[in-house]
């Protein structure tokens, strides 16, 4: 039965998208093409515990979908063509080979990134058809309340079906105009596995994976666009790192805590081989900038060898080109390190971003090596209030006891548990 | 589907009130997916309706107030949103002015 569970679980993360995408693209109705998906995994519950895990899970269930909507568009009675077309669909094939054919999924991000759908509507459009987060997570990661959301993917798919929204890759004339809401999603996509928003895990895989995979399709497809290959660079620069984020205890580790002979060399060689390529065309945009970042620190052979000061002028770029808070914050702690805490502390002052537990955080940690141990208990009990992964909370909470005073009214230091 | 493409400009636009179309017309004649359409008078000559309690409110103008009022409008049928949309960028009032696709309400 755990066997099963485990099954589902995983056949849920690396098969979702797909399932639904292929749905999508035969009966043109996503509200119709998500139940379906949806009770496929239901059905498998039962199925699967009964007759053992299917050696494909993925076509099991896209069949299994398939057949659910025959059944419903045949009680809906709706156009007989549409039914025909359904029915004659072969069963799915294996898994095609990522040879830079653009598959189901793609077309699906093309969809969902149309010019006609306002930004905010593409990613949260993505995110939930592709690879399957809840509205309640996808909130979490746009800092926007679930039912908002709920709202804006109902309009997203309303839009589509009423203004006939193609389901199709764009001819190549109209990709760049795409590309950045694409590049966009696929980074959440990525950040969402890296550090996932909620939960007990602090990353999850399989997204991450996917969000790989998906970049390098459309690196592929696109091969003269120098931000699709920064965004690929940088999300196998940031990859790279993944094993020692979290230590044996399933905690976080900080950058410069980590084993960095855990880090995978040969994405770093990729990623960093990917990186000249684009910055070649002189083009440099914001994937290439962070993906020059995340190169600085994966080509440190130890953490003292970081060049912070160039890393600071990175984001000092980066902050200039997206004018995000969070790259601010970003900032601050680069600065931090290449000019001293008060220097970042100055950054800081001007970043205003309610509802991220990263800012009082950063604040917090500043406090802390300037040694001003009351505000930057203050600061790690803010960030406290706002932080919603168990694994991040669990860090916090350390520092916090670190620089709270202990019984004798002396600061705890050296509290934190060996690692 | 059918879409109306409601072919907007600002006060400049009626410079362009004798242009024509620029052989558009044309072409989507040809092309099979133009099924009606004309252009407007000003919107000054415009009377808005509205029906409130049983009574009907008239008011002198368009319903909108804003800089950019309807000047024509095409009622076209094709294939999808992006045909729609390549048929309307092929429109000259698409340079000087803007057009609103919209799709036909389907029951």
């Amino acid at each position: 039965m755990t066997d099963v569970h485990t099954a589902l679980v995983r056949a849920f993360r690396d098969e979702w998208g797909q399932v639904v995408a292929t749905l999508i693209r035969l009966t043109g109705d996503w509200d119709l093409a998500e139940e379906c998906a949806q009770d496929a995994f239901t059905q498998a519950v039962g199925s699967w515990a009964r007759d053992g895990v299917p050696r494909r899970p993925g076509a099991w269930l896209t069949t299994t979908a398939r057949n659910r909507a025959l059944d419903r568009l045949r009680r809906d009675a709706v156009g007989a063509a549409k039914l025909r077309e359904v029915a004659a669909m072969p069963d799915p094939e294996p898994e095609p080979d990522d040879s830079g054919v653009p598959d189901d999924r793609l077309r699906l991000m093309f969809t969902c990134c149309h010019p006609a759908l306002s930004l905010d509507a593409q990613v949260a459009l993505t995110l939930r058809t592709l690879a399957g987060l809840t509205p309640a997570e996808i909130g979490r990661a746009l800092l926007v309340a679930e039912p908002a959301l709920r709202k804006r993917l109902v309009r997203a798919k309303q839009k589509i079906r009423h203004a006939g929204i193609p389901y199709r890759v764009p001819p190549a004339h109209l990709l760049p105009e795409r590309t950045p809401a694409v590049l966009a999603v696929l980074y959440l996509l990525f950040t969402e596995g890296y550090s996932a928003t909620a939960g007990a895990d602090l990353q999850r895989r399989e997204l991450s994976a996917e969000a790989i995979r998906l970049a390098r399709v459309l690196h592929r497809l696109m091969p003269d666009e120098p931000e699709a290959t920064g965004l690929l660079a940088l999300l196998l620069l940031q990859d790279a790192r993944r094993d020692a984020r979290v230590d044996e205890y399933g905690d976080l580790v900080l950058l410069t805590d980590q084993d960095r002979s855990r880090w995978d060399r040969a994405e770093i060689a990729e990623g960093v081989a990917l990186l000249d390529g684009a910055l070649r065309r002189g083009a440099p945009g914001p994937y290439q900038v962070q993906a020059a970042i995340a190169a600085c620190h994966g080509t440190a052979e130890r953490a003292e060898d970081t060049d912070w000061p160039q890393i600071a002028a990175l984001y000092g770029r980066l902050a200039a080109m997206t004018r995000s808070p969070v790259v601010a914050v970003n900032r601050a702690v680069a600065v931090g390190m290449a000019s001293g805490p008060e220097a970042g502390l100055r950054v800081l002052s001007d970043v205003d971003l309610p509802g991220y537990h990263l800012l009082p955080a950063t604040r917090a940690d500043l406090l802390r090596r300037l040694g001003r141990h009351d505000e930057a208990a203050r600061a790690y009990r803010d960030a406290l209030e706002l932080v919603t992964t168990e694994t991040e909370r669990r860090f916090l909470s350390r520092r916090l006891a670190e620089v709270e005073p202990g019984p004798g009214g002396q600061p705890a230091a050296g509290r934190s548990r060996p690692t | 589907m059918q879409y109306m493409l409601l072919i907007c400009g600002g006060p400049e636009a009626a410079e362009h009130a004798e242009d024509g179309c620029e052989g558009w017309s044309e072409e989507m004649a040809e092309r099979g997916v133009l099924r009606g359409g004309a252009g407007l008078r000003p919107p000054h000559e415009a009377t808005t309706v509205r029906v409130r309690s049983d009574e009907v409110l008239l008011s002198d103008g368009p319903f909108a107030e804003s800089r950019e009022q309807v000047g024509g409008f095409c009622l076209i049928e094709c294939g999808n949103l992006d045909e729609a949309v390549e048929i309307a960028s092929k429109h000259p009032a698409a340079t000087y002015g803007s057009i609103e696709v919209r799709p036909i309400w389907q029951p």
